[in-house]
């Protein structure tokens, strides 16, 4: 039973969280439509990136401390590229910053199976590196983004044969975070390499007596992590117009909301879904705080503590699960 | 001499240097400082002289003592990276109290936010095993966050720094920065703490062996929630003496340091999986860094180059002291 509801109930139980919070920012602000259920979709964006980001590599057993970081250089590469450029040049912007993602992850991986460090070791030493390196690329907030990208994740989706009214809940920048992750998640789940991820989270060396080649299987594990954590720079750049070197919140939040999602911290368990929803919860968290005119630096504290509450809470629920 | 040479095995010379190295880590240390220095001199003839090493010296001490909270936590397998934000909270409310309070009385408001976020990164990580970093990550951005608000309450106050911090930080003695007086003794009781007390040796076996540790009979969590306690409060004291040194407060003030902390502590030969290392060490480690960031600024290598310098020393020469480990 409690297998159970480990399993699937975290999940249903974090979806009624989050409409028992839209319920609350309906009672706090009775005006709360579909225009601001936009606005949090576009600001939840790079942090479901971020945060699918880090799902993968902790689900395969690791942490990736450098999203941010990764966040922050593919953006202003993204962002300087864009700048001045003409709208087609876009095209080829794009793919060229998810490409810099996957094989700068890939970096990470291949680091830390060669040197044998730590990924927590590894991924700091990334960390400052991947900042001096979007600080070499910008070196202040600047650049520019193309304008159907930021047009990509404005707005609504029209849907022929709905109501207005049922299109309006529908934002672009929910839409375009659905097809990304899905694209890239489902597949993967399906796969042989998926469930090799999977494995070696759960037990290395079982993994490794059952033929699972682990080494190529971290690799592709912390490519796939930089590849979302470019997905999450470009957003970024899309949501704001500009990139900015100096890394956001990113990674505190990411870990809260996995733990927050029902993945073990020891790897192996876990899906996709519940981070995801968790960043909708804390997000919503967020909004309501601004909604009862909170202080925002008081806003910032209050969610600083919750963050460090829930991955305290994940942690003590890890240790007790070991003994 | 020449009959102990037949008698012992040969060792490759690779393999000998590489043990004279794990076995004294300040020799090559040391060398490395003094190349630095040689080239900095080659670069800029004339640089060297009694005014640049005391100003150095004034530098490397806020490093020096940060490294050491890194140093003290690394040795338990943890990294504080509170310290900057800890470090600057400290200073800016002593800054700002000075104005209106009794020195006594600012110096221990200053020191309250230390004690706080020490004490919850102590139980974070000992009693509900948070890792570190992450732990000290959340901490630092609450801190920040209470900061900016308390910013606000003090705006229209002002600040000043108080004369004693000033002549503390820049003044300079006989050819002696006037820091020296902080640093030496709270060096001595680092070095001594780490190497001759109970609490040092408890610090290298939580690092060494954690379950044989708890096995024996250690409180765990009460060893590293005082660990951490102290590495805030030696944090809290740098910041005052960098405000002294550096005499504009502001919410970023001793951030930069955060990341030259880690790298001095990981130069100096602790280890980052703990166990193993010490305090002197990582003072070397501080006045390398110290010495670099001068000639990367003579170089005019830009401040992201710097950071990506930074981090490559890290992961180099954790793999570094990973393999000489290994190979024992």
């Amino acid at each position: 039973m409690s297998h159970f509801l480990r399993r699937q109930g975290w999940v249903i139980g974090l979806f009624a969280l989050l409409i028992v919070l839209f319920i609350a920012t309906r009672i706090i602000q009775p005006g709360y439509g579909s225009g601001d259920f936009g606005s949090l979709a576009r600001a939840v964006l790079p942090y479901a990136f971020a945060v699918a980001a880090q799902t993968v590599v902790v689900i395969a057993g690791g942490i990736d401390l450098s999203v941010a970081a990764m966040m922050a250089l593919t953006s202003v590469t993204a962002a300087s590229m864009m700048a001045g450029a003409s709208e087609e040049h876009a095209l080829f912007v794009v793919p060229f910053v998810l490409a810099m993602g996957l094989v700068l992850g890939a970096l990470n991986g291949l680091l830390i199976v060669v040197t044998r460090v730590p990924d927590i070791v590894v991924t700091l030493a990334m960390l400052f590196v991947l900042q001096g390196a979007a600080l070499l690329v910008l070196d202040a907030p600047g650049g520019g983004a193309a304008g159907w990208l930021k047009a990509l994740i404005s707005g609504t989706v029209p849907i022929p044969g709905l109501p207005d009214a049922v299109d309006a809940w529908l934002p672009k920048a929910l839409l375009v975070l659905i097809v990304c992750l899905c694209i890239i998640w489902i597949p993967l789940r399906r796969s042989r390499l998926g469930l090799s991820i999977y494995a070696i989270g759960s037990s290395e060396l079982a993994a490794f007596r059952s033929g699972v080649p682990v080494k190529r299987t971290r690799i592709i594990a912390y490519a796939l992590s930089g590849l979302f954590a470019a997905f999450g720079g470009l957003a970024l750049t899309m949501s704001t117009g500009i990139g900015a070197p100096i890394p956001g919140p990113y990674l505190l939040a990411s870990v809260a909301a996995v733990v927050l999602g029902g993945v073990a911290l020891g790897g192996g368990k876990g899906g996709l879904l519940g981070p995801i929803v968790a960043v909708f919860v804390l997000r919503l968290v967020r909004t309501d705080l601004t909604l009862l005119a909170i202080d925002p630096n008081v806003t910032a504290i209050i969610e600083g503590a919750i963050m460090v509450a829930v991955v305290m809470f994940g942690a003590f629920i890890t240790m007790r699960g070991r003994q | 001499m020449s009959t102990s040479a037949i008698t012992s095995p040969p060792v490759p010379f690779g393999r000998r240097i590489k043990r004279f190295m794990a076995d004294r880590p300040l020799v090559p240390l040391i060398i490395l400082l003094v190349i630095l220095v040689v080239i900095l001199q080659i670069l800029r003839p004339g640089i060297v002289n009694e005014r640049w090493i005391a100003n150095t010296i004034k530098f490397a001490i806020p490093l020096a003592i940060l490294a050491g909270c890194q140093t003290m936590t690394m040795l338990t397998g943890g990294i504080d990276l509170s310290v900057g934000t800890v470090a600057t909270m400290s200073a800016f409310i002593m800054a700002t109290q000075i104005v209106n309070q009794d020195p006594s009385v600012a110096f221990l408001l200053a020191m309250m936010p230390a004690v706080l976020i020490g004490l919850v990164n102590g139980i974070g990580v000992g009693v509900f095993r948070v890792h570190p970093l992450i732990m000290t990550l959340g901490t630092s951005l609450i801190g920040t966050g209470c900061l900016q608000v308390y910013q606000r309450t003090v705006i229209a106050s002002g600040a000043k720094i108080p004369d004693f911090l000033a002549w503390l930080g820049t003044g300079v003695t006989w050819g002696f920065p006037n820091a020296l007086l902080l640093f030496i003794p709270l060096a001595a009781l680092i070095v001594f703490t780490l190497a001759r007390t109970g609490f040092g040796r408890l610090l290298y076996a939580v690092g060494d062996n954690e379950r044989a540790t708890r096995l024996s009979g250690v409180q765990y969590w009460q060893v590293i929630t005082a660990l951490y306690v102290t590495s805030s409060l030696l944090a809290g004291i740098t910041g005052l003496l960098y405000i002294g040194l550096i005499k504009a407060p502001s919410l970023s003030l001793a951030e930069p340091l955060v990341l030259p902390s880690v790298a001095a502590a990981v130069i100096g030969g602790t280890s980052i999986f703990g166990g193993r290392g010490g305090y002197t060490g990582t003072i070397v480690g501080a006045l390398i860094l110290t010495v670099l960031t001068t000639l990367l600024t003579i170089l005019q290598m830009p401040e992201g180059a710097r950071r990506i310098l930074f981090g490559l020393i890290v992961l180099f020469v954790t793999a570094a002291y990973l393999r000489i480990v290994e190979e024992r």
